[in-house]
């Protein structure tokens, strides 16, 4: 069981979950505390997108409980479910904006799907929203004209127009440059503390992820490995940990797909499989579904 | 058989909850009129083409057959019935389904690859009623106004060669057709562009929101669609041309 203690926000327990016939989680445990940043780190394709999608009731899974701001997400009906979503928000990783809206719509599209403000109210909403994310100036931008780091502020925007209660970030870092990066990395963490939320960011950038989670899990072989604050990882003995938290290239994890002889491949090809391989994911994201 | 058979109840499942989202989609027409210019006007230019294009070649060959049996004052005549309830409704709903079959489908499937479906559903919207029943009902409602307009403009070129080029009176080719069209013609060819309609625009938003979100499965949503559209405005355009006999 987890370490955390206190209110919790999300409580997963005894999770298992497979796709494909691919065991993605088998016995996971997972819990966060009410105003705390928790990372979920791992290696791709260990299931870190899968929490999300299992904690947003996008998927069930085949045993255990999910329970998310006192919900069991498996016992919604679909109504409930969606009065669930609407507590939540969620980044995605490549902000997923409405191409054919601008910026401003784009923010403004749950308030007006949802709240039926009156326009000048929504508009002070949604400019007071991207004040916050620093692009208040870019209201009338189309999607294709941003950066995407600009994209994903935007989105970060959208996903806190409605003042949800839980924030989940789905590798937020993913292909920004180190100006954007720290922009973003600062905005989780002013948003968590400003709106007194909660916040549960999904990263393989353990530097960024590290410096602002009050908390983290480690993922593999469909279960947490290790859990504990930053400090607590980085100090774990356990190989797999250390490989990951310094970024090794030796250890549990290999970098090789399993393959045949090498030699032997290039010599006469004699180990060229008659059809295609199963997966050209890496080893570890054959169990895996997403990053 | 069984997967035809699979596919089959998938699309009318798809259809029934298309349906059932109609009307909370009408609760925001604006919606609706901006799909109806994606689908409508924005094929505007092409329909007015062919169309023109269409009846001059039936200005032509109409009037060469008919003179051959000394009745070539039926053009008029001829060139209704055939724009009215085959040509206009057939040809204009295969244009819409190469023109803005293609775009919706594609439009859609970038929508799943690029998680935008994903997104509306996570921020408890549902993307039935948001994307998927207004372009429905745009397309619905757009193929009707260019069938009417292909007609028109088919009319006109027939008009345009067999009275200035092939030499037809034109009191007679206009009055001959006034006589002959009545109304059950016209609403045969109403009622043909509205099932033809229904058919493209759900072929296309089908194949859009379940395409694989690859460039790959966008690509086969668009060719789906086309082919799919055809199919079955050929089908309904025999059954309904049985119905009306």
């Amino acid at each position: 069981m987890s370490q955390q203690s206190g209110p919790l926000v999300v409580d997963l327990a005894g999770v298992r979950y497979s796709a494909a016939d691919h065991v993605i989680f088998d016995g996971l445990d997972l819990a966060v505390k009410r105003g705390s940043i928790t990372a979920v780190m791992g290696p791709s394709g260990t299931g870190k997108t899968t929490v999300l999608r299992l904690l947003t009731g996008q998927i069930q899974a085949d045993a255990g409980t999910v329970r998310v701001l006192d919900r069991d997400v498996a016992t919604l009906n679909r109504r409930q479910l969606f009065g669930l979503r609407r507590r939540m928000g969620m980044l995605f990783q490549n902000g997923a904006l409405l191409t054919d809206l601008d910026v401003f719509e784009n923010v403004a599209f749950p308030v007006r799907e949802h709240a039926h403000l009156p326009e000048p109210v929504l508009r002070r909403l949604v400019l007071m929203k991207l004040e916050a994310v620093g692009l208040r100036g870019a209201e009338k931008l189309r999607p294709q004209e941003l950066s995407g780091g600009m994209a994903r502020r935007v989105a970060l925007a959208r996903a806190i127009v409605l003042d949800p209660e839980l924030l989940v970030y789905d590798e937020p870092f993913v292909g920004l440059d180190p100006v954007s990066m720290g922009m973003v990395v600062r905005l989780i963490k002013h948003l968590n503390e400003a709106l007194g939320i909660t916040s549960i960011v999904v990263s393989h950038d353990v530097p960024e992820v590290g410096s602002i989670a009050d908390y983290s899990y480690l993922l593999a072989g469909g279960r947490a490995i290790a859990q504990g604050t930053t400090a607590e990882l980085n100090a774990s003995a356990d190989p797999a940990v250390r490989q990951f938290m310094q970024g090794a290239s030796e250890g549990p994890v290999s970098f090789h797909y399993p393959a045949g002889d090498y030699v032997g491949a290039l010599l006469d090809g004699s180990d060229i499989p008659s059809g295609r391989p199963a997966s050209r994911k890496a080893p570890h994201a054959r169990r895996g579904a997403g990053s | 058989m069984i997967a035809a058979l699979r596919q089959f109840g998938a699309v009318a499942l798809f259809l029934l909850r298309t349906l059932a989202a109609v009307v909370p989609a009408l609760r925001r027409p604006g919606a609706v009129v901006r799909q109806i210019y994606n689908s409508g006007a924005r094929s505007l230019v092409i329909i007015m083409l062919c169309g023109l294009v269409v009846g001059m070649i039936m200005g032509l060959a109409f009037s060469d057959m008919l003179q051959r049996f000394g009745s070539e004052s039926a053009l008029g005549e001829a060139a209704g019935f055939a724009l009215l309830k085959e040509l206009g409704p057939v040809l204009t709903a295969l244009l819409f389904a190469g023109r803005a079959g293609t775009s919706l489908a594609s439009e859609i499937g970038l929508m799943r690859a690029t998680d935008q479906l994903t997104a509306m559903q996570v921020m408890a919207v549902d993307p039935m009623r948001s994307v998927v029943a207004p372009r429905f009902l745009g397309g619905l409602i757009a193929l009707p106004l260019l069938v009417a307009i292909f007609d028109i403009l088919g009319l006109f070129g027939t008009q345009l060669i067999g009275v200035s080029v092939m030499g037809v009176d034109s009191g007679t080719f206009w009055s001959q057709m006034q006589n002959a069209i009545d109304v059950s013609d016209v609403n045969e060819g109403i009622v043909k562009s509205l099932v033809f309609g229904a058919a493209c625009t759900l072929m296309a938003v089908y194949y859009g929101y379940n395409a694989e979100p690859t460039a790959e499965g966008v690509g086969l949503a668009t060719t789906r669609t086309v082919i799919a559209s055809s199919v079955l405005v050929l089908i309904f355009d025999y059954m309904l041309t049985a119905a009306f006999l």
